[in-house]
C-alpha cells in the first residue's frame, strides 16, 4: 500500500509539489532562524564571557561596587587559596585570576624620550601555565596579527591598532605606565612580541595583554588579581545556575566585611544583565514566528488538502472505499510529504546558515562607539539539533493539517454524493 | 564737640584696620615667614589606604616655587625614583626602566605614590595673590590657636581649586588649616598643618595631612624630619640629567 501511495504522490504533482514546497520553506526558515539567533546571542554573551565578564566572577564586595573603574586598591588578595577553595567548592567551573588595569603605553625614542604615546586598557592574563586554558579561551592563537605569543616573562602582545598607531612592532621595547595597587605610578619594560586583533571594537582601539605575573609585578599585585572569572565546563552559560551559585556563595560571606569575596553572576554586571533578559524575550519571539510560520504550514496543508481533494475522496467513498481507510491513506500520504518537505527544508536552511557561520555578517558599522563588546560579525551556529528540530514541526504540521481537513469525510453521506459529484 | 567726635571715629577706625590686616597683608606675612631662597629637607610620606597605611622617605631641594628635586629613599619598590620641577614641567624617573617620562595632560591629575596629593597639586607655583581674590570673613580657634580665616575665590580660569578657604595663625604667620573647593562648591581638599616649630628664626609647620575628601582612607600624612634654609644647592641638580644620576 505504501509503494502504492508513494507511486500516486509522483505521478499526481499537484498532491506533492506545493504541500512539500510550503512545508520545506517553513523548515528552512526553522532552521535557518535558529542557528542565526543561536550563533549571534551566543557569540555576544560569549565573547563578554570570555573577555570581561566570564559567567562568574569573583571580587571583592569593596571592587565590585565600583568595577567599572578598575579600582586595583580593592582587589583580591591571597587569590591562590581563595581559587583552591572555589574549586573545592564550587565543581564544574574553571577559575581564571585575571588583573584588569588602566595606563599608558609609551614608546622611546634612541634617546629613551617618548616617541609617541597612548591609552590603554590592560588585562594580565594566565598564558604561561601549563594548565592555563585562557590562550584557548581568548582564541589568541587565531586572533595574532604579526609576531608570536608571549612565551617567556617580561614579554606583551598590543592590539594591531594600537601597535599600528604607536607605530611599534614585534621586538620593539616599550613601556607600561599605570598605577600600582597602592597608587603608586608605576613604570617597566616589555618587549612586544606579537599583535592581535580580538574582533571587539571596544579593546582592539587599545589594549595590553601581559602574562598574569608580569602584571602583579608591574603593579605590586603579588598573589592578588582583579577578580576571578569562573567559566562553566560545559562552555555554555547557564544563567539560573549561576545566579544560584553566586547567591549561595555571597550568603556564606561576611556581610560587613567590604573585602571579603562575592561572585556575581555574568548577567549581574552591568548592561550583561539586560542583554541575558533579552536573549529571552527574543527567545519567545522566535517562537512566535516559528508558531506562526507552521500555522501557515498547517493552513495551507489542511486547504489544500480539504479543497483539492473534494471531489477525489468523494469518487472514492462511491465507489465503496471505507471512509476510514480513505482517511489514513491520506494521513500516510502527508507523512511521507512531511518527511520530504522536512529533509528538503532542513537542507537549505543548514545550507544558509552555514553562509552565515562562515562569512557572517559584517556589522562593523553599527558597532562604532560601543562601549559592550559585541562581534564585528554575526554568524550563525550550526548545532547538532538543527539537523532534526525541522522535522518535527515540518511532519506534525502536514499531519496535523491533513487530519483536520480529513475529518470532514466522515460527514460526508453516500446518498448525496452522487448529487455532489454530478453538480 | 562735631569736630571731636570725627577724630574719635577716625581714630577707632584707624585703631581696628591695625588690629586686623587686610587679606593680602596677612597672605604676605604668611609668605615672608615661610619662604626662603631655596631649602633642602628631608621627609616621610605615610598613606593611609583602606586597607594599610604605608611609609616612604625622600630627600628634596627645591628653589622657591619654580624648580625642585625630590628622591624617593624607601621603600626599596620606590628606591630611586626621581621626580624635576621645573617652572610648569615635571618629569619621573624610573630607575627599573631607566626611563623619564614627562608627566603631562590628564597625568598630571593621577596621585602622588598613591597619596592624597594630585602631581598638579605639586605643579601650583603662582602666588595665591596672583591667582586668587582674597578676603577675611572672620577669626576663628583651631587648636587652642587663634586664626583668621580667609576666603579666596580665584580670579583666573586655569586653577585646579576654583575657591580656598585658610585658617592662618594670627600670631606666628603659618597656615593652620586648609580647604579647597570645585567651582561648584564641593569640598575636595583638605589640609591640616600642626606640629609647629621654630627653625633658623621662622616659624614651619612640620606635619601636614593631606585628605582628598573624595576618597575613602585617613589621608596622607606628611612629616619634614629636617629641613635647612638657604644651602649652597648645585644648579645641576634641577636639571634632566641629574635625574639618571
Amino acid at each position: 500500500m505504501i509503494k502504492f501511495l508513494i507511486k500516486g504522490l509522483l505521478r499526481d504533482k499537484s498532491r506533492s509539489r506545493v504541500p512539500i514546497i510550503v512545508v520545506s520553506i517553513g523548515v528552512m526558515l526553522t532552521v535557518l532562524m535558529n542557528a542565526y539567533i543561536r550563533g549571534f546571542m551566543g557569540d555576544t554573551i560569549e565573547v563578554n564571557a570570555k573577555f570581561t565578564n566570564g559567567h562568574l566572577k569573583v571580587m571583592t564586595r569593596a571592587y565590585a561596587e565600583n568595577a567599572n573603574q578598575i579600582p586595583n586598591d580593592l582587589a583580591l588578595v591571597d587569590v591562590d587559596q581563595l581559587v583552591s577553595d572555589l574549586r573545592n567548592q564550587i565543581p564544574g567551573v574553571s577559575w581564571a585570576p585575571r588583573i584588569q588595569f588602566g595606563g599608558l603605553v609609551d614608546i622611546p625614542d634612541e634617546n629613551g624620550e617618548t616617541k609617541s604615546q597612548g591609552p590603554a586598557i590592560g588585562m594580565g592574563v594566565d598564558l604561561l601555565s601549563i594548565d592555563s586554558k585562557e590562550i584557548e579561551r581568548l582564541n589568541l592563537e587565531r586572533s595574532i596579527v604579526r609576531g608570536n605569543l608571549i612565551k617567556n616573562r617580561g614579554e606583551a602582545m598590543l592590539s594591531e591598532e594600537f601597535s599600528v598607531k604607536l607605530g611599534v612592532g614585534p621586538g620593539d621595547e616599550i613601556t607600561l605606565i599605570g598605577s600600582t595597587m597602592h597608587g603608586s605610578m608605576s613604570m617597566d619594560n616589555f618587549i612586544l612580541v606579537g599583535t592581535v586583533n580580538f574582533g571587539a571594537e571596544a579593546i582592539d582601539k587599545g589594549a595590553i595583554l601581559l602574562d598574569i605575573e608580569d602584571a602583579r609585578r608591574a603593579l605590586d599585585m603579588y598573589d592578588s588579581s582583579s577578580e576571578i572569572l569562573g567559566f562553566f565546563n560545559d562552555g555554555f552559560y547557564n544563567n539560573d545556575l549561576a545566579v544560584r551559585i553566586a547567591k549561595d556563595f555571597n550568603e556564606a560571606q561576611d556581610p560587613n566585611d567590604e573585602f571579603a569575596p562575592i561572585i556575581k553572576s555574568l548577567s549581574q554586571q552591568g548592561a550583561m544583565g539586560q542583554y541575558v533578559a533579552l536573549t529571552s524575550v527574543w527567545s519567545v519571539y522566535i517562537s512566535l514566528v516559528f508558531i506562526i510560520a507552521m500555522s501557515l504550514v498547517l493552513w495551507n496543508a489542511g486547504l489544500l488538502g480539504g479543497l483539492r481533494r473534494y471531489g477525489e475522496v468523494g469518487i472514492r467513498i462511491a465507489m465503496g472505499e471505507e471512509k476510514g481507510h480513505v482517511y489514513r491513506s491520506m494521513i500516510y500520504e502527508s507523512i511521507f510529504i512531511g518527511i520530504a518537505g522536512s529533509i528538503v527544508g532542513t537542507a537549505f536552511g543548514l545550507f544558509f546558515a552555514w553562509l552565515i557561520q562562515k562569512y557572517g555578517i559584517d556589522i562593523t558599522g553599527m558597532m562604532q562607539g560601543s562601549s559592550m563588546m559585541l562581534p564585528t560579525h554575526i554568524r550563525a551556529r550550526i548545532a547538532p539539533s538543527d539537523f532534526y528540530i525541522g522535522l518535527f514541526p515540518g511532519l506534525i504540521s502536514t499531519v496535523l493539517g491533513t487530519m483536520l481537513a480529513g475529518i470532514g469525510i466522515y460527514k460526508r453521506q453516500t446518498a448525496k454524493l452522487f448529487k455532489e459529484l454530478e453538480a | 564737640m562735631k569736630t571731636r567726635i570725627v577724630i574719635i571715629l577716625l581714630l577707632a577706625n584707624a585703631l581696628g584696620g591695625n588690629a586686623q590686616p587686610n587679606a593680602d597683608e596677612i597672605l604676605d606675612r604668611v609668605d615672608k615667614n615661610m619662604s626662603s631662597e631655596n631649602r633642602i629637607f628631608e621627609s616621610s610620606m605615610t598613606i593611609h589606604g583602606r586597607r594599610s597605611s604605608r611609609t616612604m622617605t625622600m630627600r628634596t631641594y627645591s628653589v622657591g616655587d619654580k624648580q625642585s628635586f625630590t628622591e624617593y629613599l624607601t621603600p626599596p619598590r620606590e628606591q630611586g625614583t626621581k621626580m624635576l620641577k621645573l617652572e610648569n614641567q615635571l618629569w619621573i624617573y624610573s630607575p627599573s626602566t631607566d626611563r623619564t617620562i614627562q608627566i603631562s595632560g590628564h597625568m598630571l591629575r593621577q596621585s602622588v605614590m598613591g597619596s592624597d596629593l594630585s602631581y598638579e597639586d605639586m605643579m601650583e607655583d603662582r602666588k595665591l595673590k596672583d591667582i586668587y581674590s582674597a578676603k577675611v570673613i572672620g577669626e576663628e580657634t583651631i587648636d587652642g590657636r587663634k586664626a583668621y580665616v580667609i576666603e579666596l575665590t580665584a580670579k583666573v580660569e586655569d586653577v585646579a581649586y576654583h575657591s580656598r578657604k585658610m585658617w592662618i595663625d594670627t600670631e606666628k604667620n603659618i597656615p593652620l588649616k586648609e580647604d579647597l573647593f570645585a567651582k561648584s562648591g564641593q569640598l575636595l581638599k583638605r589640609t591640616t598643618m600642626s606640629e609647629v616649630e621654630k627653625i633658623e628664626g621662622r616659624w614651619f609647620p612640620t606635619k601636614i595631612v593631606f585628605k582628598d575628601m573624595l576618597k575613602q582612607g585617613d589621608g596622607t600624612e606628611y612629616k619634614i624630619t629636617s629641613i635647612k634654609f638657604n644651602q649652597n644647592i648645585p644648579e645641576h641638580i634641577f636639571s634632566k640629567a641629574s635625574l639618571r644620576k
